[in-house]
């Protein structure tokens, strides 16, 4: 391992363990667990009244709204704790790269992410035993709800850099994952065509998360929304830096 | 080891720091001295690299802190204000992920994380989360922190700030060992703490540098300096003020307090010094006045009037300045 990862590594260590360390972790966990159960299951999913053997609507469709709340919460500590509690001069003053730093907390916070949505096994092994159900399918909606959960926590690695206070982060967060979640839907777009020229409709939808999950959904892999998640995750920790740079600059 | 030239700082129209230049070599200690908003803090913060400067240069170990970084910040150990550290962790804990990120693994971190716990007294407190810690331990546990890969340059943004008297006095102890080996630079606006501990201590006031030197050096500023005091019985003031102005080579003589019939009364020199020559001059004199001396002796000058009297506190000379 070199430097640099070596140093990810660390830092992402550290994050992992602090979610473990306190409540956090199993509260989220199982929250997350029961409000997945109890949408799949119930009327609302729609999962043995469908009568298929599919998760892509009774499981997967939750998703996106879900992580709308419970991604924010996860991470909108990251940054702001740091300011909050001054350990950000200290975390800055080591010999690591500001970089490292903002890679290692999101890696460590998507990683908590994808524990738990891994800890959703038993409806794969329900929706198994219950029909011939397509692995592949399956495994193109984890990693569809995945990236989203990416995309949500970059977002909110970006607004608790922002500001000291955690409760504004998480609402910053939730507004904008919310918009970019919604411009997405017909119903919201339509309102937009009304007065707006047509290009920059379809450029606002084209950012949005949901399109790009649903096709993971149909069980496909397609470059471009690999490419999409990738920029938005990007995009987002960069601005990151940029946050904190000028934090620094004053 | 340190060198700092013409370093700047503005935030927004406010010059916080406003082109400070000073080095540090090895086997120094240096006190930075200040009045609160001064600009300690933020210089010590451009040292460190945590934030960088509008103008000027900071180059540790001769890597420049903006340009090289990395390399710069491996040869620092930093204690910031207040002493953070992360709540969630232990105290062993904490230290090992410090020392991980100052790249000791296994057996180095195992080893560095000890010696650190060692030199700061904290076994006792090793496994107990830092957030259920009293001030003194959490202060102790940054300092442990800052020392954990025996760095070549220490700096320590008040060090002392809310420990208790012993632990004062172990924490001063504790620098003037690693002073030996080291540049180390630290803030503090105990006067005492700077004769205590450092080779040379430098003055700063908003943003500037208002007096370098060894203690010593700037003691010689004081009026105070070169001083003779002395406590007379049975004599009136008036005539121990007269007779002192008479003595060789005093400027002027001043009666410091009067109680019943005992008198304190102080000579001062024409020109600094310390030699004893003016006490010699008024023990002379008090002899053939029959005066009962109770007591004589050369003042050394005191930092704390030196300090009052070259720093623009918010409270003393703005107010001056605008009642003038």
């Amino acid at each position: 391992m070199n430097n640099s990862a070596r140093n990810i590594w660390t830092i992402a260590k550290r994050e992992i363990n602090g979610y473990f360390a306190s409540p956090v972790a199993y509260v989220f966990i199982v929250i997350f667990l029961l409000l997945m159960g109890f949408f799949t299951f119930s009327k609302l999913g729609g999962f043995f009244e469908g009568g298929e053997a599919s998760l892509a609507f009774p499981f997967f469709r939750w998703h996106p709204w879900l992580y709308l709340f419970l991604v924010p919460a996860v991470g909108m500590r990251l940054w702001s704790e740091e300011r909050r509690l001054h350990t950000m001069e200290l975390l800055l003053t080591m010999p690591i790269t500001p970089w490292q730093a903002i890679v290692g907390k999101f890696i460590a916070s998507w990683l908590f992410l994808a524990i738990a949505l891994a800890l959703t096994f038993p409806v794969v092994f329900t929706v198994c035993y219950l029909g011939h159900a397509d692995i592949g399918t399956i495994f193109c909606g984890y990693l569809g709800s995945l990236m989203v959960a990416g995309g949500y926590l970059a977002v909110t690695c970006l607004t608790s850099a922002m500001t000291r206070n955690q409760v504004i982060s998480f609402i910053l967060s939730v507004v904008i994952c919310l918009f970019l979640l919604l411009v997405g839907f017909e119903l919201v777009t339509e309102w937009f065509v009304r007065w707006a020229p047509d290009w920059a409709v379809k450029t606002m939808a084209a950012f949005s998360f949901y399109p790009h999950f649903i096709n993971f959904q149909k069980g496909t892999i397609d470059s471009r929304d690999l490419v999409y998640f990738a920029s938005v995750i990007g995009f987002s920790l960069f601005s990151t830096g940029v946050v904190i740079r000028n934090l620094r600059a004053g | 080891m340190i060198k700092v030239e013409n370093l700047e700082k503005h935030f927004g129209t406010k010059r916080a720091v406003a082109g400070v230049t000073f080095s540090v070599e090895r086997g120094e200690i240096l006190g930075f001295l200040g009045p609160n908003g001064a600009g300690k803090s933020t210089t010590m913060r451009m040292i460190t690299g945590f934030i960088p400067p509008t103008a000027g240069t900071v180059t540790v170990g001769g890597h420049d802190m903006v340009e090289d970084p990395i390399p710069a910040k491996k040869l620092i150990g930093y204690l910031p204000e207040n002493a953070p550290s992360y709540t969630d962790m232990t105290v062993y804990g904490f230290l090992a992920f410090c020392a991980e990120l100052r790249g000791l693994r296994g057996d180095a971190k195992k080893k560095a994380v000890h010696r650190a716990v060692e030199m700061c007294f904290l076994e006792s407190v090793m496994y107990q989360s830092t957030d259920t810690l009293s001030k003194g331990y959490k202060h102790r546990t940054c300092l442990a922190q800052s020392i954990l890969h025996d760095p070549e340059i220490l700096v320590l943004d008040e060090p002392t700030d809310g420990l208790d008297p012993n632990q004062k006095h172990e924490a001063r102890q504790l620098i003037r060992r690693m002073g030996e080996k080291k540049a180390i630079i630290f803030s503090t606006h105990i006067l005492e703490e700077v004769d205590a501990v450092c080779s040379r201590a430098i003055i700063i006031d908003r943003g500037k540098i208002v007096a370098n030197g060894t203690p010593a050096e700037l003691r010689a500023r004081s009026d105070m300096s070169g001083a003779v005091s002395l406590r007379v019985v049975g004599i009136a003031a008036e005539t121990v003020k007269t007779r002192l102005a008479l003595v060789p080579g005093t400027k002027r003589a001043t009666v410091v307090k009067e109680e019943g019939t005992v008198v304190w009364a102080r000579a001062y020199p024409e020109a600094h010094s310390t030699n004893g020559a003016l006490a010699r001059h008024v023990a002379e004199t008090a002899q053939k006045e029959n005066w009962k001396v109770e007591e004589l002796h050369t003042e050394e000058g005191r930092l704390d009037e030196v300090f009052r009297n070259i720093t623009w506190s918010e409270t003393g000379k703005d107010k001056e300045e605008k009642k003038a």
